[in-house]
């Protein structure tokens, strides 16, 4: 059974700019926000059997609703983030606290290392990747590597429409992973080849990638991505995977879909 | 010469990842060179890395910009300190724990600036000036009371030698000396290294002085018409010898004999034992080789080349000297003292036919000059080799051979 971390979007809006997508004149549909994300707690709850943590929504912290970067989990452990830009610093202590509430040991990066969580550390069961340049420093995963006895494989995120690594990586239950290459330099595409072999890697294509395909979460067998990405969803029903299509264009106004919504708890 | 450096240290899974190379590709994209001082590799997957880099560069400018752009990829700059100094207590003894200096191009961390090492030779101590900006090596028996000397290994670091422009001999720096190989390229190679000194020399150039250190055995050997050929050349900028390479060149040209041996005629000569020492003799009389050659006394030679195209002689006496000659120093230290001084600006050295000399011009060249060794006996480059004198290329060959050869291949007919 999966434990997902999400967080209502009583509060969501845009309130800054701090990604290419983010316009402070590109208003927020507030209703239509908060049923596009009913939406997508539907399919995961009625659809994929999905136990849902519900954090309480604060005011003034519009990105809240953006579980992925609270930090990772790894078993009972929480590695808090430490955000990049003030404007979402604030949210540390709210993550932090829901972390404690519920029993985790909460572990926290030395100060002046930002590191935005899920967002920028995703991977498979035995190796792990990092996003750096964009948002996460480079040197945040020695650290994590040392703590959690995982590789972890630093690569450079070189556009900054896929400011996160979940923007354009997605690794997927049966060892394949979606991803948009021209999102990496191709240090990062060697890299990434040299895990993951030509048969696994499903690129998706660069209309689909701008539309967030890649910002999917993968519980068993089951894909849920925005919609708009017929041939993503080609790619992984080729591959046995049953995909959902959820409406999320309200949030990626704010540069964020269905993986940024999400933060997984085991 | 790289005059910029800072050591940076990157960590995590740099190898697979491939951010090391990247980081390495970006030095060199960025015009920056690197050496990669120590690597650990992680033996297992989940083995984090560990990797120290040191990057030199042409200008400051340029290695703020390369260490500005490598950062974002983990390479951080490595925490550093301040040379440690002690100072002397007594003229001529060096503080315990002092630097003993390499002979390659060395620095020291002054006031968080890293300062070149003036004048560095091997085996020396670190001597820094009163206002903690600059630095010099220093013989231990010129270290005087109250200078202060640089002590352990803190703050101090010794570059490399990069690997030469030139794509010759000295390029490929072989360590190896055999008799089995052939001379021909490399007596080739030093001479065009020669050509292009004698043309850096004339325009003025700094470090394109050509230094020969050589023994008598160029004179017995048949060698002295072609380095007296090569110094009225302006191939030959300053000459290191002892008494006896001056004395049998002169009584070549007094008597005709070296040692007593007729140079033409090759068989020993009556009496002829006795010419270097009246030969000696005569011009201990006249009071110097240089008033020598002014009167007509000697007229041709390597000597009088030396004093009529103005080419500085360093003369070194030894225990078993006749005469000697004036103008050799019998002092020891102070013949060192003078090879010392005369060495600055050498842009090569041909150290030929003489043990002694050779290993004591060697011991007083930095690495970057390029030293080329050649003697019958192989112990003698071997020695030199063995010491670490990258740059240093021996010939096991004979010394008129040798000198010989390489005035034909700079334009001598003869």
């Amino acid at each position: 059974m999966s434990r997902l971390l999400v967080c209502p979007p009583d509060f969501f809006a845009i309130e800054y700019e701090i990604n290419p997508w983010m316009r402070l004149s590109n208003r927020v549909d507030h209703a239509r926000a908060v049923g596009q994300w009913h939406g997508l707690m539907r399919v995961f709850e009625k659809d994929l059997g999905v136990v849902l943590e519900r954090m309480t929504p604060a005011p003034g912290l519009p990105d809240l609703v953006f579980t992925a970067n609270a930090g990772i989990v790894v078993g009972r452990t929480a590695v808090v983030s430490h955000f990049r830009y003030p404007e979402r610093q604030r949210e540390e202590a709210h993550f932090e606290d829901w972390f404690r509430g519920h029993g985790y040991e909460v572990m926290t990066m030395e100060k002046g290392v930002v590191f935005e969580g899920a967002g920028d550390l995703l991977g498979f069961p035995e190796c792990w990747f990092g996003g750096y340049r964009q948002r996460s420093d480079i040197r945040a995963f020695p650290h994590l590597s040392e703590r959690f006895h995982r590789e972890i494989i630093p690569l450079e995120l070189i556009d900054s429409r896929f400011y996160h690594l979940d923007t354009c990586f997605c690794p997927l239950t049966g060892g394949e992973l979606l991803y948009f290459p021209p999102a990496f330099d191709p240090y990062g595409q060697i890299a990434i080849a040299e895990r993951i072999p030509n048969e696994r890697r499903l690129p998706v294509p660069e209309d689909e990638a701008l539309k967030f395909a890649c910002n999917a979460v993968c519980v068993g067998k089951y894909v849920v991505l925005p919609v708009g990405c017929p041939a993503t969803e080609r790619l992984l029903q080729e591959r046995g995977y049953r995909t959902h299509a959820v409406p999320l264009d309200e949030f990626m106004k704010s540069g964020g879909s269905a993986k940024c919504l999400t933060l997984a708890l085991d | 010469m790289s005059s910029c450096q800072e050591t940076v240290i990157m960590s995590g899974h740099i190898i697979d990842s491939l951010v090391l190379a990247k980081v390495l590709d970006i030095i060199l994209m960025m015009g920056g060179n690197f050496d990669i001082e120590d690597i650990r590799i992680g033996k297992t997957r989940e083995d984090p890395s560990r990797a120290r880099i040191v990057i030199r560069v042409t200008s400051t400018a340029l290695l703020n910009d390369i260490l500005t752009a490598i950062q974002p990829h983990g390479a951080s700059v490595e925490r550093e300190a301040d040379c440690q100094t002690a100072e002397v207590s007594a003229d001529g003894i060096l503080p315990d724990d002092f630097y003993a200096t390499t002979h390659l191009p060395t620095q020291v961390r002054l006031k968080g600036r890293w300062v070149e090492v003036d004048r560095i030779e091997m085996d020396l101590g670190i001597l820094v000036d009163e206002r903690n900006t600059a630095a010099r090596a220093v013989p231990m028996g010129e270290a005087r009371r109250g200078d202060r000397i640089v002590v352990g290994r803190e703050g101090v670091r010794v570059i490399p030698l990069p690997r030469p422009r030139e794509r010759d001999v000295f390029g490929f720096m072989e360590a190896q000396v055999s008799a089995e190989r052939p001379h021909g390229h490399v007596i080739a190679d030093i001479a065009a290294r020669m050509r292009h000194l004698r043309d850096r020399h004339r325009a003025g150039q700094a470090d394109s002085k050509v230094l020969l250190s050589g023994g008598p055995a160029i004179i017995h050997a048949g060698g002295r018409e072609a380095l007296t050929w090569l110094i009225e050349q302006g191939f030959i900028h300053l000459l290191f010898c002892g008494n006896a390479l001056a004395a049998h060149d002169m009584e070549a040209d007094l008597y005709g004999t070296s040692l007593g041996y007729g140079l033409t005629a090759g068989r020993a000569i009556p009496h002829g034992h006795e010419h270097h020492l009246r030969t000696i003799n005569r011009v201990r009389a006249v009071g110097s080789i240089e008033a020598a050659v002014r009167s007509g006394v000697i007229t041709h030679g390597i000597m009088a080349a030396c004093v009529r195209h103005a080419v500085p002689v360093v003369m070194a006496g030894t225990i078993r000297d006749d005469g000697p000659l004036p103008g050799v120093i019998t002092d020891a230290v102070g013949a060192q003292s003078a090879m010392r001084a005369a060495v600055a600006g050498v842009g090569l050295a041909l150290l030929v036919a003489s043990t002694l000399h050779s290993v004591a011009t060697g011991n007083l060249l930095p690495a970057t000059v390029p030293t080329v060794c050649v003697d019958v006996n192989p112990s003698v480059p071997t020695k030199l080799a063995d010491r670490g004198s990258f740059q240093a290329v021996g010939l096991v060959m004979d010394a008129a051979s040798f000198l010989s050869e390489l005035a034909r291949i700079v334009g001598r007919t003869a």
